[in-house]
């Protein structure tokens, strides 16, 4: 193959709208563009806070059901655990020069991230478009979007 | 890997860094910037220009800080450098790869 599978195309579909998953869906998408890549993102179900006016300053670390933390189940149900880990990730964000998720956003539209919300989920959750984000470049159906997949050396992932 | 750029023979990594920046100099620009399709304009000057002063003060680079350098916004900095702006830019610079995932 003459491009060597070269990625042209990252597709990513965000189904999830706690912090670490957020940030992990946008330093790909924002990476990928940084390599010459282009990079659309699918906001789906609960992924559709991280671009909500407002809910998306707001997101919050998963203290529970997430071994990682090294933090008794128990403990991470405590309130006001989710707050204390979520700032404390978000100082350590800001030690590397990682922005918030709305100034993230901005950087992703500037770059040329398309932005598409799920119609479906959209109407589950009764948003309007009204509720999202600016930036927000369409709703799609499940269709619309493997249509923008379209072409070679396109990548799909789910987070 | 060596390769003469306008004339000159020039130290290059791998993937087309000058490894000294004091080998730099406009006409390689020009011709670096042209094997990458940019024609510079003084718009691309003038973010090159903030690109070697922020390397020769030692700053990390990264698309944010770009984005903030009251030079140039990001979605200028893609349209000058359309392909890999920040290393397409920091090549024509002759700077070091940044290392940011930002």
């Amino acid at each position: 193959m003459e491009d060597k599978g070269q990625i042209k195309k990252m597709m990513i579909i965000q189904s999830k709208a706690t912090l670490e998953n957020v940030y992990a869906c946008f330093v790909l998408a924002n990476g990928a563009r940084m390599e010459g890549i282009e990079a659309e993102i699918f906001f789906t179900f609960f992924g559709l806070e991280a671009i909500h006016n407002k809910k998306l300053d707001h997101l919050h670390v998963a203290t529970v059901g997430n071994p990682a933390m090294h933090m008794p189940t128990l403990l991470g149900g405590l309130p006001g655990m989710e707050a204390l880990a979520t700032s404390m990730m978000k100082k350590e964000m800001e030690k590397i020069d990682m922005p918030d998720v709305r100034e993230f956003i901005e950087i992703l539209s500037a770059s040329g991230v398309k932005l598409w919300a799920c119609k479906l989920a959209m109407d589950m959750f009764h948003y309007n478009r009204e509720d999202m984000i600016e930036e927000l470049d369409g709703i799609l159906t499940v269709g619309d979007f493997y249509k923008q997949g379209a072409g070679e050396g396109t990548h799909m992932l789910f987070i | 890997m060596d390769k003469i750029i306008s004339g000159k023979n020039i130290s290059l990594t791998d993937e087309g860094f000058l490894k000294d920046f004091a080998q730099w100099d406009k006409d390689i620009a020009d011709a670096l910037a042209a094997e990458n399709q940019i024609v510079l304009t003084p718009r691309h000057w003038e973010v090159l220009t903030y690109i070697q002063n922020e390397f020769k003060n030692d700053v990390p680079l990264s698309i944010r800080k770009i984005g903030k350098s009251g030079i140039v916004d990001i979605k200028e900095f893609y349209q000058l450098f359309p392909v890999a702006p920040l290393k397409t830019a920091t090549k024509i610079a002759g700077v070091p790869k940044p290392v940011s995932c930002i």
